[in-house]
């Protein structure tokens, strides 16, 4: 008899989702879907509002992420008002988002991700967190927690405070770096990157025993997008869209990011509060593709820094990077990447400058700010009356982007793990996990409230709920 | 000739001018009456009621900032009524609004906000009211955000009795009572304001607020207002 299988909540991510998985009456997986049940609103509650306020209130969408939220609406806003930010306002934001980069995919890797990698697939539920990895190897717990912290000091250093902090605003940032503030970060960057390193060397070492996982795991071919600089390469805060294709080809290239509508439809299922954004050309839904640390690294001529660079050499030498596994090592380079950029742009004597604001009274009706968040590419497109009143919001989140290939991604994993009907907790975790190797954030690509919850349900033909798990 | 007049407050012995109110003897004497409405080189209106205080003999709270004091009076300052009502006061204040700290340019520097510290308001325990209020932006310069008044009215005398344009007024009765400019029409087709930003520095929320002021980075100053005053009346 045929059954459906659904996962609610979806543990160890961002937000809130569940999963249903459809069985035959065979007992073979015949359709499965990733449902975000969450709705935010805040394209909507926005309007009306005076425009300088969309960096912070457009913060308030993430705890996690808000640096990343400012940039692109302080992006957004910049291009309201037709200014140029003045170089050192540019590079405190870069100094910013990098910090951010490197604490949320250490939030990730080590807090998230890694009870799987460490412990296993298999290990006990309630073994699988942080406090499991402080037992077995509290090393890693420790390190993880270390370079959280440095990045989240710098963000603290720059903006008075970790979350939320006010400091980006339309034209720039409100306060120039003090040297004694910028000795001190420097004073950290040795440490950061000896512990990016130390982890990415492990995971290096230990990631073959995933096989598994690392076939099953979103593995098919998918475009991926993201920003890169002038030269095509790995670019977080400006930049230019590139689309290439599963093989690394690019498809279309130096998209200016003010053009994305040319680019990406916005598609709506029913059975999710998350948009589906496509590549427009190849329709809808086989315009796929992913965005992200893993897209990223696979679209880039080069990282830009030395350790960064030679470690991208490395993983493209690998089989395989297609696969959604590979993420986390994706993560762990970015944020090696993000110590040796931040490193640079602290030696670099003007990041002292007085200069970090233009002032302008807004002189264009419509705006679009894009910039790289830890999960990947995130738009903002804002259109205001004459007075500067919000008129309409669009967002594309990060995690929006990477929702049909999520979609697959649980299609496949169920699909090769789930045999005659039967389901066990390591299987569960694997499905889930396949969704964590994304790192959603789910409260920020559908603007939701509450906790993020796991259910999966195995549902009969008729749709009656015939097994339930939930945590 | 003014007339002294002995009084007590809080049971201590104090003295005062017959014309001046509750709260300037207090002040004169340093203890505390705390205030909303009332601002320094403004006349006083008691909008708030933040400032009554309890007067023996009288069966109902007065408004320390427009009761004159009179000889033989014994004023309370800080009974456990009182501090309750103040509160309460703070309370409603937030939950007829819709006050969001967090995204406000004055956060940090709001004078509802200190008050809530002040009088001990930790958490809001009315329901809110989530009032459906307009935000004017059409002001070259200035943007009025209804959402954050508090109705204290210090821009509707400011800018009458010190500018001399009497651009904001009351409109609406009871709930539905707002600030308006001129005859409720937008700010910025205004033929009376003269766009001399007083009223946006006697607010004391971030109803008022100058433009292309992000989050947090409206700072108000009112110490002027005193010496304009002065300066006018020696004319």
């Amino acid at each position: 008899m045929s059954q459906r299988i659904v996962i609610d909540p979806v543990t160890r991510i961002e937000g809130h989702a569940k999963i249903t998985i459809q069985l035959s009456d065979g007992g073979e997986v015949e359709d499965a879907h990733l449902h975000i049940t969450q709705i935010r609103g805040f394209e909507k509650f926005v309007e009306g509002r005076p425009f300088h306020e969309m960096p912070s209130l457009m913060a308030r969408i993430c705890g996690i992420c808000p640096v990343s939220h400012l940039m692109a609406s302080a992006k957004a806003c910049d291009a309201l008002m037709a200014v140029r930010v003045p170089r050192t306002g540019t590079n405190l934001r870069r100094l910013m988002n990098l910090a951010q980069i490197a604490q949320s995919h250490a939030l990730s890797f080590f807090y998230l991700s890694a009870p799987d990698l460490l412990l296993g697939m298999d290990a006990p539920p309630i073994k699988r967190n942080l406090f499991g990895i402080a037992e077995a190897n509290p090393q890693m717990a420790r390190d993880g927690v270390r370079i959280r912290s440095i990045g989240q000091q710098i963000i603290e250093m720059l903006g008075g405070k970790r979350i939320h902090p006010a400091w980006v605003v339309p034209g720039g940032v409100n306060e120039p770096l003090t040297a004694e503030k910028r000795d001190k970060m420097l004073a950290m960057m040795p440490e950061g990157l000896e512990l990016a390193l130390r982890w990415l060397d492990w995971f290096k070492g230990i990631h073959e025993q995933f096989h598994e996982e690392i076939a099953t795991f979103a593995s098919f071919p998918t475009m991926f997008m993201g920003l890169v600089d002038k030269q095509g390469n790995l670019e977080m805060y400006d930049g230019y869209l590139r689309f290439v294709d599963a093989d690394g080809k690019i498809v279309v290239d130096d998209v200016p990011p003010e053009e994305y509508a040319t680019y990406i439809g916005e598609a709506v299922e029913p059975y999710s509060y998350l948009k589906s954004p496509y590549y427009k050309p190849l329709g809808y839904p086989g315009g796929l593709y992913r965005v992200g640390p893993l897209a990223r690294l696979n679209l880039v001529n080069a990282c830009g820094t030395p350790l960064a660079n030679r470690e991208l050499t490395q993983f493209r030498a690998r089989a395989n990077t297609r696969s959604s596994f590979y993420f986390h090592i994706a993560r762990l380079i970015e944020i090696v990447y993000s110590f040796e950029k931040m490193q640079q742009l602290l030696d670099d004597p003007e990041i002292l400058s007085k200069q970090v604001r233009a002032y302008a009274a807004p002189n264009s009706l419509e705006g679009i700010g894009v910039s790289e968040a830890p999960r990947g590419t995130l738009i903002h497109h804002y259109k205001i009356n004459e007075s500067g009143a919000m008129v309409h919001a669009n967002l594309i989140i990060a995690t929006g982007h990477n929702n049909i290939a999520m979609n697959r991604g649980v299609m496949q994993v169920a699909r090769h793990f789930i045999k005659d009907g039967q389901v066990n907790d390591g299987i569960l975790n694997r499905v889930e996990a396949v969704i964590r190797a994304y790192d959603p954030c789910l409260s920020c690509s559908t603007h939701a409230i509450g906790h993020m919850p796991l259910l999966i349900e195995v549902v009969d033909p008729k749709g009656a709920v015939v097994a339930e798990v939930k945590r | 000739m003014s007339v002294v007049v002995t009084l007590k407050i809080n049971d201590i012995d104090v003295s005062g001018q017959e014309d001046e109110t509750i709260l300037d003897v207090a002040r004169e004497h340093d203890i505390y009456i705390p205030t909303m409405c009332h601002l320094d080189g403004l006349s006083s209106v008691g909008a708030c009621r933040l400032c009554l205080v309890e007067v023996k003999g009288m069966n109902r709270l007065v408004t320390a900032c427009t009761v004159k004091v009179a000889e033989g009076m014994e004023v309370y300052t800080e009974t456990e009524r009182l501090k309750k009502y103040r509160r309460m006061l703070v309370e409603m204040l937030f939950s007829e609004g819709n006050h969001i700290c967090s995204v406000c340019v004055v956060n940090g520097r709001c004078e509802l906000q200190s008050m809530a510290g002040r009088v001990g308001v930790q958490h809001i325990t009315l329901p809110y009211y989530n009032p459906l209020r307009t935000l004017d932006t059409t002001h070259e310069r200035f943007v009025i955000d209804r959402n954050r008044c508090i109705l204290c009215t210090r821009c509707v005398r400011v800018c009458d009795e010190i500018e001399g344009a009497h651009t904001w007024d009351l409109g609406g009765r009871g709930i539905e009572s707002h600030v308006v400019t001129d005859l409720n029409t937008f700010w910025g087709d205004s033929p009376t304001c003269t766009g001399c930003s007083k009223c946006v520095h006697v607010c004391p929320t971030g109803a008022l607020f100058e433009k292309g002021r992000s989050v947090t980075e409206m700072t108000k100053h009112r110490e002027f207002l005193p010496y304009l005053t002065m300066m006018r009346e020696k004319k």
